[in-house]
């Protein structure tokens, strides 16, 4: 009896809170994202199953669209509409291949969450090291984890021994742009060329 | 005596150019500007070259050189960085920092005696701090010099004209390693044995880094402009002493984040 009134409220309460989810720490986000990802390399996949399940695991775990829109940097004022849309699609091909394919050369990493530190409102950092092995040394990564919404963390950028994987593709974006006389349909056309390899 | 004055006029140049272009304050304490790519056909020309060396030279040696046993890289690659000491203790002072100087000169006696010529760090088993290199780039970049224009220098890669200014001072007696080796009347020291060090310098770098650029080259849709920007955020890392993890190196690129709203 007690366990079907329970069940009752528990019911009721999701039913009227629709979107009820439970928000979570930004490091346990993190250390169940990397454990996740671990399972994945270390389980029996073939390659190429471990690249669709690194894919699962960023498109909820990391927001594509809004490093999609950091990385253009000052080009972000400058794109058209009906550009944006083009290459917002793009770009979200090109950073999942990009994404597991860096992730799917390691096996078995082990990455330990070790602090947090909140930035402001909108961002956490979260510290975090890959493990020393015989064959690499220890690695610091820290994560810039998007808080706005808590029930829905994403990761933004990974800073890897102090250096910022987004930044560094801003700034490799603006160099294929800049080349091109400013044109942004060639930083396009060069995301579909690498999706499409 | 006179190569020294040399290193001094050097050094007043540098800087007095930067004071009278500057409005005051150090360039480095204001939001990071975009370093020039004021010769970008010929870098990208040099950059080529290199990657063509590197496939056909420094790569296959780096992967033999990871080969040997874990013991004697370790070895070579503490006694490579136990002379680094020789630039980075008057760095250190040039910077002000005496006590990491003191500190520094600790640590390189010690290795070079008790660690046989640097083979074993000592110092480390003793609880020195961790040990970070410094170099007459970073001092200059310290003081307030800009990096000037980027650079990629034929074999030795990424640089600025900052940097590589830095690096002539050691050959213009700011290398005691150098000065030893080349200019010292040593039986047992020569200009062979300074270019083998920096050589091992080099290969030993390539070595702990075969897998991080093979990765980055196969993802980059401009390898170019990717290690271009990785050199730069290293040098300012540097040059700012900002160690890694600290919460300063997030709030160099905050206000471009703060523009980005999606969800």
């Amino acid at each position: 009896m007690k366990k079907n009134f329970l069940f009752i409220i528990i019911a009721v309460i999701l039913i009227l809170k629709p979107n009820y989810t439970l928000s979570i720490e930004p490091d346990i986000f993190i250390q169940s994202t990397v454990n996740r990802a671990a399972n994945t390399l270390g389980g029996n996949l073939t390659k190429e199953e471990r690249v669709e399940e690194l894919k699962d695991i960023a498109k909820e775990t990391v927001d594509i669209e809004g490093i999609s829109l950091y990385s253009l940097g000052v080009y972000r004022k400058k794109i058209t509409d009906e550009q944006l849309i083009r290459y917002k699609k793009v770009f979200k091909s090109y950073f999942l291949k990009s994404f597991s394919s860096r992730l799917a050369e390691y096996t078995n990493p082990e990455i330990d969450v070790y602090s947090k530190e909140k930035i402001n409102q909108n961002y956490t950092i979260v510290y975090s090291k890959l493990v020393e092995t015989e064959k690499r040394p220890e690695v610091k990564i820290d994560w810039r984890v998007y808080t706005k919404n808590p029930d829905n963390l994403l990761i933004r950028d990974l800073i890897i021994e102090g250096l910022s994987l987004a930044r560094t593709q801003k700034e490799e974006f603006s160099s294929i742009i800049n080349s091109n006389d400013g044109n942004v349909e060639a930083l396009i056309k060069n995301l579909a060329e690498f999706s499409n390899q | 005596m006179i190569k020294f004055l040399k290193l001094i006029l050097i050094i007043l140049f540098l800087s007095t150019n930067v004071m009278a272009g500057s409005d005051g304050e150090l360039e480095l304490s204001k939001k990071s500007k975009a370093v020039e790519d004021c010769f970008e056909p010929l870098n990208r020309a040099t950059f080529s070259l290199n990657q063509g060396l590197d496939k056909a030279i420094f790569k296959p040696i780096a992967k033999s050189y990871r080969s040997l046993p874990p013991s004697i890289k370790k070895g070579t690659g503490n006694v490579v960085e136990n002379l680094s000491n020789l630039i980075t203790i008057p760095n250190n002072l040039l910077q002000g920092d005496v006590k990491l100087a003191v500190i520094n000169t600790g640590r390189l006696v010690i290795n070079s005696t008790v660690g046989l010529l640097g083979i074993i760090d000592v110092a480390d088993d003793l609880g020195f701090p961790k040990y970070e290199k410094e170099d007459y780039g970073q001092t200059l970049g310290k003081w307030g010099v800009g990096p000037g224009c980027y650079i990629v220098l034929p074999v030795l890669g990424p640089s600025t004209i900052r940097d590589t200014a830095g690096s002539f001072v050691n050959v213009f007696g700011g290398d005691p390693w150098y000065n030893a080796s080349v200019n010292g009347n040593n039986e047992f020291l020569s200009e062979n044995v300074f270019l083998a060090s920096k050589v091992l310098g080099g290969v030993e770098f390539r070595a702990n880094n075969i897998e991080s650029l093979e990765n980055l080259e196969k993802n980059s849709m401009d390898f170019y402009a990717s290690l271009k920007s990785l050199y730069l955020q290293d040098r300012q890392l540097k040059i700012e002493n900002i160690k890694r993890g600290n919460i300063q190196i997030i709030y160099n690129d905050e206000g471009d984040w703060e523009e980005i709203d999606t969800k």
